[in-house]
């Protein structure tokens, strides 16, 4: 009888992403007999709450969804209202409204390059690790993600869960000087995004090219933030309002977040999704800067995320730079009157398309609300990424090297485990 | 001299209270080399049993798996100091402990089954003994520094747990109950904030808890006062510190009048 090689590999709490989780693997011989991604953030019950709020509640319990990117929840929500009750923002409230989502893009992608990503690429435990040997590399990292803060806090009053965004526009505008002032931290942040850009892109990023389904947004002229039709490069282009005819959710007992699948397939959501959509939407500067360093779009490289994440924040600083020239405070919000309806609407988070469904009542009362969240849109689809990168790497690999490289590809999704869920134990058997 | 040795610890909550850490900018890594990080799972280090002399605890206690880790977390900790909202009063997911209908979890996940928790959402002082709250939904950077530094020289934070409403009145903001009649939450509502919501325009919706000596029942009455139904007035309550008693208190009280 031949002895097969059996093998366990755990890592009980994975590190540097937000929230829980644990990594099942079983390795028979040279296969994977079963792969699964644990995810045990205790369930937190949102869409409940909401039941019997009024519409002016929603955004500040949405934002209590994730610490991390509050401002998409507060987003996706007050457009799905707005739509509902046919409240027609002003340009002013829709130019303000993406500034703020370029704050958080700014300060999300900022976190996650330094903070949780780049350690995996460089040979480090971790970021703190990693400053003893390249100060600057993380000096400048945070100095971006607390630019990031500073936009929300200028729009929002505080860089998590901001005060200032309803249903209708936001509460205050800024007045003229803070924005100027502003404006002058952004142009001297410019040419740090670009050589950040450029630093990813020198990265030594495993080459693995892998065959998934992007989903994102789409909007006639704009990179897509808080607008446009949900698009595939596999044909898919829906409003927003037909999501739950092409897509699925399914609970699986081994997750609180629910896996959802496109027409019956893991799909991919997030900065690669978004820039291989929507590359002849970039800024001029960013596809300039892209083109330098080489990175060729559309992009089957999983970890050239870190990259896509770097481009976005060049996208973020640029368009919040467009976006405040010539500012003037004007009158922040419109009226409101509530009725009867649903409303959907999806916008992109920093990890990807976020979708949520009000019902409301004839005074805008919530009687019913659904959010799908980019962790849950993406998991079906780290499942199926982490499968093909172990047999890529080789399952004949010490222990030790799968762990490193499990945690490498689920990290580079970013996942937010708080918005559903959180992360990771690795328990790897052979056998 | 020694190090301070510092853990954080993260249990049901959203991670923002984390971000009063990792959102300092280039600071962080002053912060990081002045103490000794010992676990932090979203910057990195991973030792959740390490002996520390602080433990920052973010997130409120809802599966058993919570209340067997923060037991063990206690034994191994100087000062336990519980951070934001959920971790001092249950935070938003404590609304699933007020009566409602149906089960939420079924009606949530098509598995119920497999979705392990308890009956109730707690805060840590309910479960085990709290050193130190620093009370707010997001706690700020200035709070959780100025508690390391205390810690570090052995002494204890100063527990400022002013109202609001003084906040508004140094920083000159008007009052947005005044002049407006918006139904703010300042008059009851612990400091900390830098009174952003009046500042913004907007009311307080007491995102730090209840201030000490708040007299949450007589600003009911002045809710009600502009007019505001009684259910209005208790969700006002019955929100983001839903479980702190002083608001528990007040909502359910609203509401009981309501059903007379």
């Amino acid at each position: 009888m031949t002895e097969q090689r059996r093998v366990g590999i755990r890592v009980p709490v994975l590190a540097r992403v937000e929230g829980e989780g644990a990594l099942d693997i079983d390795i028979v011989g040279d296969r994977i007999e079963h792969l699964a991604l644990r995810i045990f953030e205790p369930p937190r019950l949102f869409e409940k709450f909401l039941e019997g709020r009024t519409f002016d509640e929603v955004s500040d319990i949405v934002a209590r969804i994730c610490g991390i990117c509050p401002v998409a929840y507060q987003m996706s929500a007050v457009h799905a209202l707005e739509r509902l009750f046919g409240v027609a923002p002003s340009e002013w409230i829709r130019k303000m409204r993406r500034v703020l989502y370029c704050g958080e893009w700014l300060e999300s992608h900022a976190l996650h390059i330094h903070l949780l990503a780049a350690p995996d690429h460089l040979g480090f435990p971790d970021a703190l690790a990693m400053a003893a040997a390249h100060p600057q590399v993380l000096t400048r990292g945070l100095a971006l993600q607390a630019l990031g803060n500073e936009i929300l806090r200028t729009l929002g009053g505080r860089s998590v869960h901001p005060v200032s965004v309803r249903v209708g526009g936001f509460s205050r505008a800024p007045d003229a000087e803070t924005i100027r002032a502003l404006v002058a931290r952004i142009d001297a942040a410019l040419p740090e995004a670009e050589t950040l850009l450029a630093w990813t892109a020198a990265l030594p990023l495993p080459d693995d090219d892998q065959e998934f389904t992007c989903v994102a947004l789409r909007h006639p002229h704009d990179y897509p933030m808080n607008e446009g039709r949900i698009v595939s490069d596999h044909g898919l282009d829906i409003d927003t309002d037909e999501y739950e005819s092409h897509f699925r959710e399914t609970h699986e007992p081994h997750s609180t977040a629910l896996y959802s699948h496109l027409d019956g397939a893991p799909y991919l959501v997030g900065p690669l999704a978004r820039l291989n959509l929507n590359a002849d939407r970039l800024p001029a500067e960013v596809a300039d800067a892209l083109e330098r360093v080489g990175l060729r779009l559309p992009s089957r490289n999983m970890f050239h995320s870190i990259v896509a994440r770097a481009a976005e924040i060049l996208v973020a600083l640029h368009e919040a730079r467009r976006l405040l020239a010539d500012y003037t405070a004007q009158q922040p919000e419109v009226a409101v009157a509530p009725c009867a309806g649903t409303g959907a609407w999806a916008t992109e988070a920093p990890r990807g398309m976020l979708w949520h469904r009000y019902r409301t009542d004839a005074e805008g009362h919530i009687t019913s609300a659904r959010i799908v969240p980019p962790t849950s849109q993406n998991q079906a689809r780290i499942e199926q990424d982490l499968a093909q990168s172990l047999a890529a790497l080789g399952l004949d690999r010490d222990d030790e090297a799968l762990r490193l490289r499990a945690e490498t590809v689920i990290r580079n999704y970013d996942p937010c485990i708080s918005c559903a869920t959180h992360f990771l134990t690795l328990k790897l058997k052979r056998t | 001299m020694t190090k301070l040795r510092v853990a954080v610890h993260k249990f049901t909550s959203c991670d923002g209270c984390q971000l009063a850490l990792l959102n300092l900018g280039p600071t962080l890594l002053t912060v990081a080399d002045r103490f000794e990080l010992l676990h932090f799972a979203e910057a990195g280090p991973i030792n959740p049993d390490a002996h520390v002399d602080v433990a920052f605890i973010e997130g409120s206690i809802s599966t058993p798996d919570e209340e067997a880790r923060i037991k063990r977390i206690r034994a191994a900790t100087r000062h336990l100091v519980a951070i934001g909202a959920c971790a001092t009063s249950g935070g938003i997911q404590a609304l699933r402990n007020l009566p409602h209908e149906g089960d939420w979890v079924a009606a949530v996940y098509a598995k119920p089954e497999h979705i392990e928790s308890l009956a109730h959402v707690r805060a840590i002082s309910e479960v085990v003994k709290v050193d130190l709250e620093l009370w707010g939904c997001p706690i700020t950077s200035a709070q959780i520094l100025a508690a390391l530094r205390a810690l570090g020289s052995g002494v204890m934070p100063a527990n400022d747990a002013d109202k609001v409403c003084l906040e508004c009145k140094r920083s000159q903001t008007v009052c947005v109950m005044v002049a407006r009649q918006v139904p703010c939450l300042g008059p009851v509502t612990r400091t900390g904030c830098g009174a952003i919501c009046p500042r913004f325009g907007r009311d307080c919706y007491g995102c730090f808890g209840p201030a000490e000596t708040a007299n949450a029942a007589a600003l009911a009455q002045r809710l009600e006062g502009l007019g505001l139904p009684p259910r209005a007035v208790a969700r006002k309550f019955l929100f983001i510190n839903n479980a702190a008693p002083v608001f528990a208190a007040a909502g359910a009280a609203v509401l009981e009048r309501a059903h007379d």
